[in-house]
């Protein structure tokens, strides 16, 4: 789960990281208000949404004057800000931060990771911050410093000693940065956050450390022990098919085609997709439905399927282990018959009661197509869309 | 032989009075797993059918004699579960439970490594629906009909692809000697990398098969691993080439983040080791039957 910038360096600023003074707005208005408040010569306003590509995507604005900061907060607010990570949709701005700016000296990068090759937290740094990690590993790779975490004792104070020498820091300023390091690693052990990042880390001309951005991303999986970081959850930053799909239970991910795909288990909606393009098509989403699945829920998928406009023809596709075919099969013949839809679908059934299942269909009269195989159901929801 | 799991293996459940335990309990016990034992704490003395529940894993091991677990455990208390089986000097468990926190995964993978590597015990998942050695013994949720005994090693991330493998190479007459669910998540127990040294080694495997997705570094670190060792062919299948960067599909393992982490980058390497690569996963066993005529 992602949180916004504001929301991380508040966190941050709890574990001793140091951070500009700033305050989050929900209006043109007060974002005027807060830059009076925060005093000053400069301010930064910035756009808070779940991207990274702001500055470059105008959602980072310095201004040197309240009715600058009042002209750049009204053009954030309600606009869609379409960054390179956030694919031609955007991410709507509700809040925009307002921030002192500070006298910079020297960027560094700060980055706190999972790595799943050696199974644990791995802090990565640069002294080439500003650039995103991507390019700095592309243009200097020379410059990254990491550091794996042995999980028994968490990071030591001589790791941290280590990183702030090899990243060629003042001798003055050693100290500080092992406390910032310290106070990252605490927060995302603590908190249970899957990546960390802090870039640039500012050395600023008065001979401090602080934070500019923060990002931060939480463990799905362990939000039932952080209940105040569950709070934090921004709907708006969501695709809104996922959102309704993840508040009815169902693992969904939206995609740009128009081959609605309902399909059991992650690997097998993976595969699903991959053999609809193959086949000469797009698939319009993913969704696993999951083991067990009665017809209620298969009819809730169909529900979820139809609520994108972008979809054309609905692919069933069902392998039964914990699953029973005739369960699903039914779900099929209830949607048909009691949602209001014309699109055309195909079935593909296998595994468990599968003979049961193809005769439910058959009996319905509904005009469902079967396929036997993965590969034909594909095709053939590849051909009926293609002439529709 | 087969790996990890045979005809003699006897096994516990740990969270056996659970809904989604008792029933794929009964459904094992019904392939012939030889489930001699459940653990609950407080719950112990009761049965489940005819099973005996006992308090610890340490208990159970000792009055039963079960060396694997199989591990139902809701996910605030699941790392701890597989702790506790380590603990008691298991030689297998599969973890089924899915979303268990990644940092509770660091932990457990540390605990187990202050055992030496010959008295460790070897997990598998967690968020995997088992191992299998058909004709012999299932530890999982599978569903064990579709399996048929012989000579394909399998070793999947995904559940439902492994059925899909098994069910294909069913129906044109293969066998399987064990079929291994390593897991969908990010920090798993056993990798690819693992299960092959073993299919490698299992004197009933003539074959491998390999089916891998987005996300992470395992297929790259299984097709250095196949350059080097492995001297049976290996067929593999790696589902998510549609799947857009930055968004986990299902797993929470499958998410590309990473250089190396895409189905082409993942295909493209294990058939640079010489891997036959199946182009769609209808296909799996029809490229495994080619190989094996």
């Amino acid at each position: 789960m992602d949180i916004h910038e504001y929301q991380a360096k508040e966190i941050l600023e709890e574990y001793g990281i140091k951070i500009p003074t700033g305050a989050i707005s929900y209006s043109p208005e007060q974002a005027v208000y807060r830059a009076h408040e925060i005093g000053g010569k400069a301010w930064l306003v910035k756009a808070q949404v779940h991207a990274g590509g702001r500055g470059k995507a105008g959602g980072v604005k310095i201004c040197h004057s309240e009715p600058e900061v009042l002209a750049a907060a009204d053009d954030m607010f309600g606009r869609k800000l379409i960054t390179h990570q956030t694919g031609d949709i955007g991410k709507g701005i509700y809040r925009v931060y307002v921030e002192g700016a500070v006298e910079i000296e020297k960027e560094l990068y700060l980055g706190f990771v999972l790595d799943r090759s050696t199974q644990r937290i791995m802090l990565v740094t640069s002294g080439e911050g500003g650039m995103e990690i991507e390019e700095i590993s592309e243009k200097k790779p020379e410059s990254i410093v990491r550091c794996k975490v042995e999980p028994a004792v968490g990071l030591r104070e001589f790791q941290a000693r280590e990183i702030a020498f090899e990243l060629g820091v003042d001798a003055s300023l050693v100290q500080q940065l092992q406390k910032t390091l310290m106070g990252c690693y605490s927060a995302f052990r603590t908190l249970d956050a899957t990546m960390l990042e802090i870039n640039p880390l500012a050395i600023t001309k008065d001979k401090s450390i602080v934070a500019l951005d923060a990002k931060m991303t939480f463990d799905e999986n362990a939000l039932f022990r952080h209940p105040r970081i569950a709070e934090l959850r921004d709907k708006s930053q969501e695709d809104p098919r996922e959102r309704n799909a993840a508040d009815r239970g169902l693992n969904y991910v939206g995609l740009t085609g128009e081959i609605g795909c309902i399909v059991n288990g992650a690997g097998l909606a993976m595969a699903t997709m991959d053999t609809i393009k193959l086949a000469g098509g797009e698939p319009a989403n993913f969704l696993d439905i999951g083991g067990g699945a009665t017809p209620e829920r298969v009819t809730k998928a169909f529900k979820l399927i139809l609520s994108d406009q972008r979809v054309k023809v609905i692919l069933v596709n069902i392998f039964a282990g914990i699953n029973r075919c005739d369960w699903v099969a039914q779900g099929v013949v209830d949607a048909m018959e009691n949602l209001d839809f014309t699109h055309p679908v195909v079935v593909r059934l296998a595994g468990t009661n599968v003979k049961e299942g193809k005769e439910i269909i058959k009996k319905s009269k509904q005009p469902i197509i079967q396929a036997d195989d993965l590969m034909e159901a594909a095709t053939k929801s590849v051909q009926i869309w293609q002439n529709l | 032989m087969s790996i990890l799991l045979n005809e003699n293996t006897r096994v516990m459940v740990q969270g056996i009075t659970g809904k989604l335990a008792r029933f794929h309990t009964s459904e094992m016990v019904d392939y012939g797993t030889k489930v001699v034992a459940g653990v609950v704490p407080g719950r112990g003395g009761e049965k489940v059918d005819a099973i005996p529940v006992f308090n610890t894993v340490k208990e159970a091991a000792k009055e039963t004699g079960a060396t694997a677990s199989l591990i139902f455990v809701p996910p605030p208390f699941a790392a701890d579960s597989i702790m506790e089986a380590a603990d008691a000097g298991l030689q297998f468990c599969v973890c089924i439970t899915d979303g268990i926190p990644a940092q509770d995964m660091i932990y457990v993978k540390r605990y187990m490594m202050r055992y030496p590597r010959e008295k460790r015990m070897i997990l598998t998942g967690p968020n995997c629906a088992g191992t299998i050695s058909p004709g012999k013994s299932l530890l999982g949720i599978m569903p064990g009909h579709i399996y048929k005994q012989g000579s394909v090693g399998v070793v999947s991330r995904s559940g439902t692809l492994g059925y899909e493998a098994a069910y294909q190479l069913k129906e044109l007459g293969i066998g399987i000697s064990t079929s291994v669910g390593i897991g969908g998540d990010p920090i798993n127990g056993s990798s690819f990398r693992d299960i092959l040294e073993r299919f490698n080694e299992d004197d009933e495997t003539k074959i491998i098969a390999l089916i891998g997705e987005i996300g992470g570094p395992q297929e790259a670190e299984g097709a250095e691993f196949i350059g080097k060792h492995i001297s049976k062919p290996v067929v593999a299948y790696v589902a998510g080439l549609t799947a857009p960067r930055g968004k986990t599909m299902g797993h929470a393992g499958a998410i590309i983040s990473a250089y190396g982490e895409t189905a082409e980058e993942k295909v493209e390497m294990l058939s640079s080791v010489g891997v036959t690569v199946a182009p769609n996963p209808a296909v799996i066993g029809k490229t495994i039957a080619s190989i094996l005529n």
